[in-house]
């Protein structure tokens, strides 16, 4: 199997998607001739043409709103929003608009929409190019979301995306693009929406996050392998909406010890509503208080070094947490 | 205007090239949505719902409009005033009386949404919601879908004033301004924005914003059905022609309050509201069809009693029908496989 880069997997997804289905069309800022400010769309206007990969005036609000009446018309959109932390004032469409059309029609109309959007910092992006605005979504009934960390889900998560029938957030890390590579299959493949993915079999302790974090956590549980001879059992949750319940629980029950982690800040975020599923059902399995290695609870990173070296997880740190953990 | 038009000036609306069938026909459904309007008040009134919102005084326009679009191939995005507008393109008093009691076989929602909020995808009606402005957008991108598809659709939208200074309407119109796609912007200015008068909402023309876009912007009498019949004629023949939008400000006046919920005298005075009703279009275009000899006393009372009895038996069969079942209540949150499950 080839390896691909994350960005590769995913502009690769784009233009198969394109080529098999006429209906599929890329639209956002500087995404046509320019290929994307991170290139993610690279070579899909010369294929395609003006049309469908879309250069768009510089407005959110217009290019999720577009692609929502694109969708309803019978179109399958793919709104890129540059980087997460512009998305905002897309919110209103995504929210009031994409997740509810099914639903406050009865099933007359529907939102074939994704919209996809770069979140995570260690690019020294500062306060508005760092973001993690998962949890601003998160809970909004009508919409999916999704988060690879791989590669090979990259690709398989955003097919099933552009098929899917509903609306669906496609988060892609951009310290992921060129950071992470893996083995993508040939051709045609999906990723379900909505079902995990054991990245990792351990028996000791269990980590359940999304997107970069889970390379930290691989990199340290090889090395907690090796040194501390602690087995660390590593759920990529891969969709948060919806959370594959079975999923993880399954996985917290296989250890009884579980840590979650994210970049997006603690309060609040999906881990939260993690730690709930599981408390909710399996508290009388667990051996040790459910914990959480999130970003801390303050707006955003800062741009200077060690202020955003000490805002970002890393395999030190998600280390001593496993550590910790294994030995409570 | 003379009793009998001499042979070789044909009457405005043939002139138009509207038939005279066409012409009474629009007269019949500014008096339908009228007399559905007045009678939701009623039932609001009278406790039998629990909220309506007015489009009275706004018909003539809003009729007209809808005659001159192509109900085969164009998409409507309305907002929550336009009842004569989606009567005019196909909707039924029936339906918008199970809308108005919320009732299961609401075809806008199910009953979900507040009456106002239209929906039919086989009249080519746009679901919307009520965030105001969002439709703006929604509009843009059918027009997209449609230059893409190479399909002859021309997509309306209407909003009101208020509308006008959300983001979403420069958004929308810039976009579609760009890249020159066939939609009709429809600003229904008729003064208020619940309670704040024009003169607050906005120092200038609202049709002159369509200069800053690069598209024709129109201002026309709302009262004068004709004429906007004309305008929106000549604006979806450019459409359809390739050259673009065009922003149409109808200019009217919410002689109503704001809705069921509004006491619109706090902020304006009865004498204003007066001199305004006064102007109604519909006792106008009565006249003028009278003065050709196209309606009549006889007719009138026809119509009325025709309409009395389509309302009363709309009324009648809402009031009796079922609530969407609790069952079906959380439904089609996201598509439903073979089974009833989420996908």
């Amino acid at each position: 199997m080839p390896v691909l880069e994350y960005i590769e997997a995913i502009r690769t997804a784009m233009k198969e998607e394109m080529e098999r289905d006429e209906r599929v069309f890329v639209l956002g800022e500087d995404v046509g001739l320019k290929g994307g400010v991170f290139g993610t769309t690279k070579g899909l206007q010369q294929q395609f043409g003006e049309l469908r990969a879309l250069d768009t005036p510089l407005a959110e609000s217009a290019i999720a709103g577009v692609a929502i009446g694109a969708a309803m018309a019978g179109m399958r959109p793919i709104a890129e929003m540059q980087y997460s932390d512009f998305m905002f004032p897309a919110t209103n469409q995504i929210i009031s608009e994409a997740a509810k059309i099914r639903y406050r029609s009865n099933n007359d109309w529907s939102c074939p929409l994704v919209v996809r959007a770069p979140i995570g910092g260690g690019v020294f992006g500062g306060l508005y190019h760092s973001q993690c605005p998962e949890s601003v979504f998160f809970g909004t009934p009508g919409l999916k979301i999704v988060a690879p960390a791989t590669a090979c889900d990259a690709k398989g998560l955003l097919l099933s995306a552009i098929r899917d029938p509903d609306p669906v957030l496609f988060f892609e890390n951009k310290k992921c693009y060129r950071l992470v590579s893996d083995e993508v299959p040939e051709g045609e493949y999906t990723v379900p929406i909505g079902k995990s993915n054991v990245m990792r079999q351990g028996t000791d302790i269990t980590v359940i996050g999304y997107s970069m974090p889970l390379h930290f956590a691989m990199q340290a549980a090889e090395e907690l392998s090796r040194e501390e001879g602690v087995e660390a059992h590593i759920l990529d949750l891969r969709t948060l909406q919806p959370l594959d319940r079975e999923g993880v629980l399954a996985a917290a029950a296989h250890t009884g010890k579980v840590l979650i982690v994210h970049e997006d800040n603690k309060t609040g975020g999906v881990g939260a509503e993690v730690a709930a599923l599981i408390s909710e059902e399996l508290l009388f399995d667990l051996d040790a208080p459910i914990r959480r290695l999130c970003a801390p609870d303050v707006p955003a990173m800062p741009i200077n070094p060690p202020g955003e070296k000490h805002f970002l997880l890393n395999k030190d740190k998600l280390k001593a947490a496993m550590l910790d953990l294994a030995r409570f | 205007m003379t009793q009998t038009p001499a042979v070789k000036n044909a009457p405005r609306h043939a002139a138009l090239g509207l038939t005279d069938e066409q012409a009474v026909a629009m007269y019949e459904k500014m008096v339908l949505a009228r007399k559905f309007d007045e009678r939701s008040q009623l039932l609001q009134r009278a406790g039998k719902v629990n909220f309506h919102i007015s489009g009275i005084n706004q018909e003539p326009s809003q009729v007209a409009m809808a005659f001159a679009m192509d109900l085969k191939n164009d998409w409507f995005l309305p907002y929550y005033r336009d009842y004569a507008f989606v009567l005019s393109v196909g909707m039924t008093v029936k339906e918008l009386m199970l809308s108005l009691f919320a009732k299961g076989e609401d075809p806008n929602s199910a009953g979900r949404q507040m009456p106002g909020h239209f929906s039919a995808r086989r009249l080519r009606i746009v679901t919307g919601s009520s965030p105001v402005t969002t439709q703006v957008p929604h509009a843009v991108g059918f027009a997209l879908a449609a230059k893409m598809r190479g399909e002859p659709s021309v997509s309306l939208v209407s909003f009101g004033e208020g509308s006008s200074n959300q983001g979403d309407f420069h958004e929308g119109c810039n976009f579609a301004g760009v890249m020159k796609l066939p939609v009709l912007f429809v600003c229904q200015n008729n003064g208020y924005a619940i309670s704040v008068p024009l003169s607050k909402q906005t120092a200038g023309r609202i049709c002159d914003r369509a200069l800053g876009y690069g598209f024709p912007g129109v201002r026309v009498d709302g009262n004068d059905p004709l004429e906007v019949y004309r305008v929106f004629k000549e604006a979806h023949e450019r459409a359809l022609a390739g050259e673009g939008p065009t922003l149409l400000e109808v200019m009217t006046y919410r002689v109503t309050p704001h809705s069921t919920s509004d006491n619109d005298l706090v902020y304006r005075t009865q004498e204003e509201v007066e001199h305004h009703r006064a102007k109604d279009g519909i006792p106008a275009y009565r006249r003028y069809l009278t003065e050709i000899g196209l309606w009549s006393d006889e007719r009138e009372q026809e119509l009325l009693a025709r309409i009395r009895r389509e309302v009363d038996e709309a009324t009648a069969y809402a009031e009796q029908a079922g609530f969407q079942p609790i069952e079906d209540a959380f439904r089609h949150v996201y598509a439903e496989d073979a089974d009833g499950e989420a996908r």
